[in-house]
């Protein structure tokens, strides 16, 4: 029968094992096979950095170390920090007015607030450089209305500088922060919160000392993805013309075609990551929180009126419409006299081709990451549960070289095939998997991997393995506890798991521009042509067009994260535990 | 009870939800591999760096003409990478890129087949071609320097190395240094005047930038429209382009172009160009396809509606262009100038182009 292993499981390392008996694979095939998915997710990233170290260090090393190169690691530093502390700011105070609060549109913010995912960070600014820039209307207005004639008779922001593009990209990623952190205080006791007022706290430090520090952890991974995605952006900086470590690697790469200087940039990249990364778990194992109660009640919503509901509905408002609301008007502006297009038979084609490649990408990835997680949780070796953790570092590397990563395994194991099929049946049989959809959707697993996974893998923590242990004593193996009790308690990781991989498959373009096969567009990659055309008003409908088919799920996941709200009170859930 | 029939519920429109997704994907799966592995003959595949939208007018042409259909892969970087992974099995059998350095780069990796018929080396003269015939350019470009009607004198500028003049103190506009078109200039200019004048030179036109280098050629011009700047440095084929434009019309009319050097070396041209790749499975079609853009028809498309000038003598080039005048164009060994692209780019670095003045 079942055997059980008591021991501390589910929350900080695991030591403790829930054997899987016979009805799932043994631990050692279990191992096995985390190893082995987890390696292949690893590889492009493994690929990129054999080719650094086994490049030796060039001559452009030191001529950029000596010229350029410092200036764009701290253009990179300076970057990251103004981008965290923005994502943080507007994200944590966007989900904590929203959740514990009532306000003029507090409802309606609570989705809103998801949209500026939906839009891809290069197409937001390319929206600002027009309207800010110069030349665009808004300082054309100024000049008009003073009297300016030249840039030398005032002083306005540049939008194409480091400061335009750490605003542009708090703008477009801070719904990774304000989506987990949400899920964190609504998942929050409100006893915690309540023992600690009548403990004398004021509302501010009930926030600032218990809702904080709990929801930190949550916080955290949003604050990293959104690092990872500033640090590996290449569209931003390129259009703003601000240099970073992901320019440099471009040059060293692309221009001067030194594949281990590129790659060795990249590593450096990587290591920078995978230190936040590894900063963030230590300070999370030394300040655990749990908690213990399992009698949730969903949080009352404290009404702030007057001044104070004003204030509320503005500070959300200001995020909504600088990422979402005002790039798309100004995208609906865009394409209004060919809105018509929209209905033509291409259009409407790449519309399901982008929609499907998502969708296929985000199922994918969700069953690779519960996969994962899931095998992790019944105890597998430690070099497996290593793996699973270096699977997710594809997010950390930019498009254009994960592209390169896939291209190289790939390109190795079909040259392989086909020397062995003309060798041995004289047959050549091409390149199997170069240049298919199949590379693309490779490189999508690789990449959105990470948002999969932490994702799948917060919701997973969150369910006390006393559930697991209960299932199994009433006779359900691993797999039926996994379809019976883990995944319907965590419905709402899994959607929201979803729709952050769709959404970003759909706005990916560097990785899908060079490993698409021939004669094939997506949504991204036909406004990507089109703007390189100066053909901007037609490249503005495929951009809205991704914005449009990103709205659908981010309305559905919200109203699964609201749903989630009335989880203790479920007559569902009383009969699971 | 209620619970459980309602789980059992769900669990079923789950189990539809899967398995309709799980088909959908096979079948979209499928439907995408079959297209991209249908290899018929009468197909060539290329891999372009040059937009699309400018070669599917030449492509439609070519299969109208020839019935070959034509597979394009564009991206604005990568490609080279992908051949070089993909080796010689791989699909690709042409390459087209918007400048030579890329191209020379596609022979230096030792992809570029050599490619002689008696139509390509009639059509286009051999400075515009490597000696085999591993490249061949198919149109030409001028870098040349836009001026503002009202600001800048006639004559008041005549070469490159004026640029790096004091009088031009915060008037000049350009795109980062960094980018293909300048490096091949700054290539052109080592090569003219050695690597330490064309560091000064590069130092003194980075102190005269009006902004921070930025956005592309069109961009410069429209600075010069508002009055950021009075000079910008770009390719003579985003004139044409911008008068074309009924919304850009009015920038390309607040500035003309000036050729520079010519009491001098001339004008620096680059060219875009093909190259047939080794181990093409469509060789015969790849050579088609080359000849047909080397071609009267193809080189007047070019000409007219990219508003290039075509390398085949005797193809009209468009009014736009004509309006522009005659000039002397650099005659520097194109192949050297792609040789030096890496040393531009050091220098680009060493003095900080992309940091403005």
């Amino acid at each position: 029968m079942v055997k059980l292993t008591p021991g501390r499981f589910g929350a900080g390392r695991k030591t403790g094992r829930l054997d899987a008996g016979p009805s799932l694979f043994s631990e050692r095939a279990r191992s096995g096979l985390t190893l082995l998915v987890a390696l292949l997710v690893a590889f492009p990233v493994a690929a990129v950095a054999w080719i650094a170290l086994t490049g030796g260090i060039g001559a452009n090393w030191q001529h950029l170390w000596e010229t350029v190169l410092p200036g764009y690691v701290l253009n990179s530093i300076k970057l990251a920090v103004l981008v965290g502390i923005g994502v943080f700011l507007a994200g944590t105070a966007c989900a904590w007015l929203v959740t514990m609060h009532d306000f003029p549109g507090a409802r309606f913010f609570e989705w809103a607030l998801l949209l500026p995912l939906a839009m891809p960070a290069y197409v937001v600014a390319f929206v600002y450089t027009d309207l800010l820039e110069y030349a665009g209307p808004v300082q054309g207005g100024l000049r008009d209305l003073f009297g300016w004639q030249t840039p030398r008779d005032y002083w306005f922001p540049e939008i194409r500088s480091l400061g335009g593009a750490a605003f542009v990209m708090t703008m477009s990623f801070f719904p990774y922060v304000y989506l987990l952190a949400r899920t964190a205080f609504l998942e929050q006791s409100l006893c915690a919160l309540e023992v600690s007022r009548t403990l004398g706290c004021t509302k501010w430090d009930a926030f600032r000392r218990v809702a904080l520090p709990l929801a930190w952890p949550s916080i955290m991974v949003g604050i990293m993805l959104c690092l990872m995605e500033t640090l590996s952006d290449f569209g931003v900086v390129d259009l703003f013309s601000v240099q970073t470590l992901t320019t440099g690697l471009f040059n060293v790469w692309l221009v001067m075609g030194d594949a281990a200087g590129g790659a060795q940039i990249a590593l450096v990249l990587l290591v920078f990551i995978a230190g936040l990364v590894w900063l963030e778990r230590r300070g999370r194992i030394r300040r655990a929180y749990y908690v213990q109660t399992s009698r949730m009640r969903a949080p009352p919503r404290r009404k702030l009126s007057g001044w104070l509901g004003t204030g509320a509905s503005l500070l959300c408002f200001l995020p909504f419409f600088c990422g979402f609301l005002l790039p798309a008007a100004i995208l609906v502006r865009l394409s209004g006299a060919r809105l018509s297009d929209a209905l033509s038979l291409d259009f409407a084609a790449l519309v399901v081709r982008s929609v499907t490649l998502g969708g296929v990408a985000a199922l994918l990835c969700v069953a690779v990451a519960v996969g994962l997680t899931y095998s992790t949780r019944l105890g597998v070796s430690r070099p497996a549960a290593l793996a699973a953790r270096a699977a997710s570092f594809g997010y950390a590397v930019p498009g254009a070289v994960l592209a390169i990563g896939v291209l190289v395994p790939f390109g190795f194991f079909d040259r392989t095939v086909n020397g062995f099929m003309e060798g041995v049946f004289g047959v050549s049989v091409g390149l199997i998997l170069s240049g298919t959809v199949a590379a693309l959707l490779f490189a999508y697993l690789v990449r959105f991997l990470t948002l999969a996974h932490g994702t799948v893998e917060s919701g997973l923590k969150r369910v006390r393995p006393s559930l697991d242990m209960a299932a199994r004593t009433l006779g359900r193996g691993a797999t039926g506890t996994l379809r019976d009790v883990h995944l319907p308690l965590i419905r709402g990781s899994l959607l929201t798991a979803i729709l952050l991989v769709f959404v970003d498959v759909m706005k990916e373009l560097p990785a899908t521009l060079v490993l698409r096969p021939f004669n094939f567009d997506t949504l991204a990659t036909t406004a990507y042509s089109l703007a390189a055309d100066e053909r901007f008003a037609e490249a503005a409908l495929p951009s809205l067009a991704i914005a449009m088919a990103g709205l659908l799920p981010v309305l559905f996941i919200s109203r699964a994260i609201t749903k989630a709200r009335d989880f203790g009170a479920s007559p569902e859930t009383e009969v699971l535990m | 009870m209620t619970a459980d029939m309602k789980s059992h519920r769900r669990k079923r429109r789950l189990a539809v939800l899967l398995i309709g997704t799980a088909a959908m994907a096979a079948g979209f799966l499928l439907g995408e591999i079959r297209s991209v592995s249908a290899e018929e003959a009468g197909q060539v595949d290329v891999y372009s760096y040059r937009q699309p939208y400018l070669m599917e007018p030449l492509f439609e042409a070519f299969t109208e003409e020839t019935g070959i259909k034509v597979n394009m892969v564009y991206a604005k970087a990568g490609l080279l990478e992908r051949l070089k992974a993909e080796g010689e099995a791989g699909p690709a059998d042409m390459f087209l890129t918007a400048d030579l350095p890329r191209l020379v780069e596609v022979q230096e990796a030792g992809f570029a087949a050599p490619v002689m018929t008696d139509t390509l080396s009639a059509n286009i003269p051999a400075q515009y071609h490597e000696e085999e015939g591993r490249w061949w350019g198919l149109t030409q470009r001028a870098r040349v320097v836009y001026a503002s009607a009202d600001r800048v004198p006639k004559g008041e500028l005549t070469s490159y190395l004026g640029l790096a003049d004091e009088k031009w103190k915060g008037r000049i506009c350009i795109r980062p240094g960094d980018h293909p078109y300048n490096l091949g200039l700054t290539a052109a200019m080592i090569a003219r005047h050695g690597e330490e004048r064309t560091k000064e030179w590069l130092r003194g036109v980075k102190a005269n930038l009006a902004r921070k280098p930025q956005g592309n050629d069109r961009a410069q011009v429209k600075a010069i429209y508002e009055g950021q700047c009075d000079l910008a440095i770009g390719n003579t084929y985003y004139m044409g382009k911008m008068l074309a434009d009924p919304e850009q019309r009015k920038w390309a009319e607040a500035a003309y172009i000036i050729f520079p050097d010519q009491d001098g070396a001339g004008a620096h041209v680059n060219i875009s160009g093909a190259t047939v790749l080794e181990g093409a499975d469509n060789r015969e079609e790849a050579v088609a396809l080359l000849e047909f853009l080397s071609g009267d028809k193809a080189q007047e498309i070019y000409a007219q509606s990219n508003y290039e000038y075509p390398v085949k003598p005797g193809v009209p080039w468009s009014d736009t262009v004509k309006s522009w005048g005659e000039f002397k164009a650099d005659t520097v060994d194109l192949a050297v100038i792609a040789d030096l692209h890496d040393e531009a780019l050091k220098l680009v670095n060493e003095v900080d182009f992309n940091a403005g003045s």
